[in-house]
């Protein structure tokens, strides 16, 4: 069956034990950071870099609010990057859980279509090309564990399991946050498998926290690609 | 805590206060977060908008050092509008107490004070007694003496517009959290507070405290679910540490630490032991004479006997009224008078206050030892800034610890619960278990001594047998701490067999019977087992969280103390929905968490008096809760001071601007600057969810110096307009005692507060860094900047508000 996050906002505080524990399970290098007038660090994600809690403080109806917006891959049901790349042995959905994996055959893409193709501006890539991002912790998944930013948060605002349950738990919980912020919302919640839950405006938390430009279909950029990669693999089998 | 971390879900109302549960304590955000799903309100008061206050539903900033103000007029709107618990407050308080006419208040000075010895004769405190000791009461409240009319009297010059004079908190902010706080002066609401460091380090930090029981007194907000006055330690065993006796005034469980004009267990137990000539109090601390000869037993087995008073002159001793406190230590280091330190699991030259001090201290010794999972800015002080390797004499030893996973043991939480944990992987290397260099170092001083040394007594004769196969055992101190019966006893029908394990301290012996540790301790390790061991799933009856087969807990299991205060005189709930105890008159026993003592309630269900009743406080003497403390260094009831460094020349509230009972140290790096122009900014120290303590264990973490890899300085954006900063950029923040580089952080999350109309700036600087990590060398202490004063019953440093500049480099 397939899996989904579901991501509070509204409970999160920003400890970013997820932050580490991301690194620590994929052993991934610290980056060499510093203080640039904000507890945001490191500043974007990266290839080194899977997740990211992002932090503003904003004037909302007159109060201060600090809002936390721990971003990942959100695993699209139907992901623009793997549509684009179109090659299965470089990303690919795992049927079983949903993740969206990226293999080190992402090596041979290319960069910029596979970036600009997400709509949450979530890919990195290395110095040689390589492209990274959160991967469920599918290793974990597979083994009946939750992903280590799950397991690791302290105050429930990050959740895992079957992707109903989770809607289930998403809606419930909309309910009742709209009652204290009644522009709450769920975003995307259709087409992803990492629901977030805000309680204003997703766009005053981050840029990219909803889709830029989700179509329920695919771009024409994808739909040439998906046309021409049978004969781009015919061509390359030739050679 | 008086409760524990899980019944914060309980509460109808959170206050968040002088601590940061969201950044310092992240794990009871799933309490607190559960209890806002119920329903709850979250309170945040801080002087920077905090991760915590980010999820409070009301923020109010006050200016740091100033809560006895805030709270103060919490308690004249409590009494104002008649909002206590009126049935609790005179059945449980010493509200109705009369105190003697010697007592008295003006200009800020309470009777009795010695201006030379910057200290109070107490004596002038007390209550009105009857031919038997007993106070004399008034429950109807209205004695011109009685202590709840002095509270009136002494909180009415608490006015809303003098409190926001001096909090820099504006009335109408002030007002939103006392009218969300005090509606829970009812007998089914419940509210909490949640303390730590930002209330105890400050020159009037206890009576912070004092101020929030006082209020908790008032709503019946103590011995109930979700209630309770809740310190959440700053460290996993900071509890443990203390029960056992890490401070210089105490010995394990509490007891005093012997003075050296007591010459026997006698007069001891003559001075130390409280007595009451009201029947109907328990005055459990009449029991100490059992717990100081169990202890002594404990400490030096066979041979502590009836005839040499069971050891007692082997104890060291403190000279009469004399602190030895960090500061007064680190002050007599500083004049050359001690010689050698065992900097153990600590990093003095980073964690305490005035850290120049410390750190110019230390090059006066001869030798330190520093044991530790690293080396650090202590073992190392001798190469740190300013310091000259050729001219400082100090040897310095290192002695490598291993860390808490790779060694057994317990660890005492802040909810009072003692959790056994298991080694994991083995030690690195060389290191070893603390237990293990204790074991050694003391076997080593008993071959030493025993050829002899001054007084030799006091270490020959210690028992010291808690190794198995050569090596510590921690299972053998655990049963130590518990405590033995040494000859075989019977009490009533039961015969406890000598060498087995006491069941509990109310069975403890003055007669050398029995031996133990530390009393508070006893009935952790049983002939039925390691009770701090047990991992049970289920809650009790009243499911209110208590999980009373999970781990253990002091005293005697019991997860909610002052329990019978949650009940009327009669013994049942005044809150049904979520009771803690609760009497059971057919089956004659209490049901629910472990009660404060088992005798029954006060009343009858006919509302008669019961002869055998005690009243619910058991370990005040009068056997009632202290909303008059006459026991305090500085006054009965807490008074707003300012700190020693503050931005007003003048105190609003009286003639003295500082705790005239603050201990005030003079050597040449003691300097003070008060409404000083070269520092004209309220300044405060915090801590990060990133880093831990001094730094040692996360600093050196690539992934968390990731996270947090510089030292700051949060300012707020109006300051930063002032001055000219850019976000972002280096900046030398600096006191009368030293200065320490920063990177700005301008934020909206501090705003200038209006102290008596004028604009009065804060900035906050967080102290995990230090010299030794990053590579760079240029992160350093934030204790570089604190002063050395303190609390003058804790003399814990006033790490919490001082004065600085902050500066372009």
């Amino acid at each position: 069956m397939s899996k989904a996050f579901f991501i509070d906002t509204t409970l999160c505080t920003a400890c970013r034990g997820c932050q580490v524990a991301c690194k620590q399970w994929h052993n991934l290098p610290a980056e060499k950071t510093t203080n640039k007038g904000t507890f945001q660090n490191p500043a974007d994600l990266s290839f080194d870099t899977y997740k990211l809690v992002r932090m503003r403080e904003e004037i909302i109806g007159g109060k201060l609010r600090w809002l936390f917006f721990p971003e990942q891959c959100r695993h699209c049901l139907e992901p623009p990057c793997r549509d684009t790349a179109g090659e299965p042995t470089a990303i690919y959905t795992d049927k079983e859980t949903g993740a969206v994996l990226y293999t080190a055959n992402t090596k041979g893409l290319d960069v910029k279509e596979i970036t600009e193709a997400c709509p949450y501006n979530i890919p990195r890539a290395s110095d040689d090309g390589t492209l990274a991002k959160c991967d469920m912790c599918i290793d974990r998944v597979q083994n009946g564990l939750l992903p280590a930013c799950v397991k690791t948060c302290p105050s429930g605002a990050m959740n895992f399991g079957d992707r109903e349950a989770m809607l289930e738990m998403a809606k419930k919980r909309l309910k009742e946050v709209q009652a204290k912020f009644p522009k709450a919302s769920l975003l995307d919640p259709d087409n992803v498998s990492v629901i977030y839950l805000t309680a204003f405006d997703p766009k005053i938390y981050h840029e990219f926290s909803v889709a830029s430009r989700h179509s329920p279909g695919i771009t024409r950029q994808v739909a040439l690609k998906k046309m021409a990669s049978p004969i781009a693999r015919f061509i390359r089998a030739l050679g | 805590m008086t409760n524990h971390w899980i019944d914060v879900k309980n509460a109808d109302v959170i206050l968040i206060m002088g601590s940061n549960a969201a950044e310092n304590h992240p794990i009871s955000f799933r309490w607190i977060t559960e209890a806002q799903k119920n329903g709850s309100t979250l309170i945040s008061v801080d002087p920077r908008f905090t991760r915590s206050s980010s999820k409070a539903d009301i923020y109010a900033p006050l200016r740091s050092g100033t809560d006895i103000a805030f709270l103060g007029g919490m308690i004249k709107y409590i009494l104002e509008n008649k909002l206590y618990f009126k049935e609790y407050v005179v059945n449980y308080t010493n509200a109705s107490f009369i105190v003697n006419d010697a007592f008295g208040f003006s200009d800020g000075l309470f009777t009795g004070y010695d201006e030379k010895k910057r200290s109070y004769d107490k004596s002038k405190w007390a209550f009105e007694t009857d031919e038997k000791g007993i106070p004399k009461k008034d429950p109807s409240l209205k004695h011109p003496r009685c202590v709840f009319t002095l509270l009136k009297k002494h909180y009415d010059r608490y006015t809303l517009k003098r409190v926001s004079d001096v909090t820099g908190t504006t009335e109408s902010q002030l007002l939103e959290v006392y009218k969300a706080y005090s509606a829970t002066g009812k007998p089914d609401k419940a509210a909490t507070i949640m303390y730590a460091m930002g209330w105890t380090q400050h020159t009037v930090g206890v009576q912070y405290i004092r101020a929030m029981c006082m209020i908790q007194l008032l709503l019946g907000n103590m011995g109930i679910a979700g209630g309770g006055v809740n310190a959440m330690r700053g460290e996993s065993n900071v509890q443990g540490s203390t029960d056992h006796a890490l401070l210089f005034h105490i010995l394990p469980g509490y007891l005093p630490t012997p003075a050296a004009s007591i010459p026997s267990l006698a007069v001891y137990n003559e001075k130390n032991t409280p007595k009451s000539g009201d029947p109907r109090s328990a005055n459990w601390w009449q029991n100490r004479p059992k717990y100081i000869t169990s202890f002594l037993k404990s400490v030096f087995g066979d041979k502590a006997t009836a005839e040499n008073d069971f050891g007692y002159n082997w104890l060291p001793k403190i000279d009469d009224g004399k602190p030895y406190s960090w500061l007064d230590l680190f002050d007599a280091m500083y004049d050359g008078k001690i010689k050698g330190l065992f900097a153990w699991g600590m990093n003095p030259a980073c964690s305490g206050a005035n850290a120049n001090k410390t750190r110019k201290a230390m090059a006066k010794l001869d030798w330190m030892v520093n044991v530790n999972l690293f080396d650090n800015e202590t073992g190392s002080f001798w190469r740190g800034p300013g310091m000259d390797p050729a001219n400082i004499k100090t040897e310095v030893f290192m002695l490598p610890a291993c860390v808490s996973v790779e060694k057994e043991g317990s660890i005492t939480n802040s909810g009072r619960w003692m959790q056994w944990r298991y080694e994991g992987p083995k030690p690195l290397g060389n290191s070893r278990p603390d237990g293990d260099i204790i074991m050694e170092l003391g076997l080593k001083l008993k071959e030493l001594y025993a050829k002899g040394g001054v007084f030799p007594d006091a270490i020959a004769n210690l028992k010291w047998d808690y190794l198995t196969n050569h090596k510590y055992d921690p299972h053998k101190v655990a049963k130590e701490i518990n405590g033995y019966w040494l000859k075989d006893k019977t009490i009533g029908e039961v015969t406890y067999k000598a060498g087995s394990l006491v069941p509990s301290f109310a069975l403890l012996q003055a007669d050398g019977s029995t031996s133990s540790g530390n009393w508070l301790y006893t009935a952790s390790y049983t002939d039925k087992g390691n009770m701090a061991a047990r991992r049970g799933q289920e809650d009790a009856p009243n499911k209110i969280g208590l999980y009373p087969g999970f781990a253990w807990c002091w005293p005697v299991n019991r997860r909610i103390i002052y329990n019978r205060a949650s009940c009327n005189p009669k013994g049942q709930p005044y809150n049904e929905k979520r009771w803690v105890v609760k009497w059971d008159a057919e089956g004659k026993k209490w049901v629910g968490d472990v009660p404060d003592g088992p005798w029954p309630p006060m009343q009858n269900p006919d509302g008669s008096q019961r002869e055998d009743g005690r009243y619910a406080f058991i370990m005040v003497k009068e056997g009632h809760a202290q909303i008059y403390g006459p026991g305090l260094n500085d006054g009965p009831f807490p008074e707003h001071y300012e700190p020693l460094e503050c931005p007003i020349e003048k105190n609003l509230f009286g003639k003295q601007r500082i705790n005239p009972a603050a201990p005030v140290y003079s050597a040449d790096v003691d300097a003070f600057a008060t409404c000083d122009a070269r520092f004209p900014f309220v300044a405060t120290t915090f801590r990060l969810s990133e880093h831990w303590q001094t730094g040692l264990m996360t600093r050196p973490q690539p992934w968390l110096l990731e996270l947090q890899p510089q030292m700051f300085v949060e300012i707020s954006e109006e300051l930063a307009k002032l001055k000219g900063f850019k976000n972002g950029e280096r900046v030398k923040v600096s006191s009368a005692r030293g200065s320490v580089e920063c990177t700005t952080i301008v934020t909206k999350r501090f705003k200038p507060f209006k102290i008596s109309g004028t604009v009065v700036h804060e900035v906050g600087v967080p102290w995990h860094f230090g010299w030794r990590w990053p590579e760079s060398g240029k992160e350093e202490s934030a204790n570089l900047l604190t002063p050395s004063t303190g609390d003058p019953n804790t003399r814990i440093p006033e790490s919490k508000a001082f004065m600085v500049n902050v500066a372009k480099i």
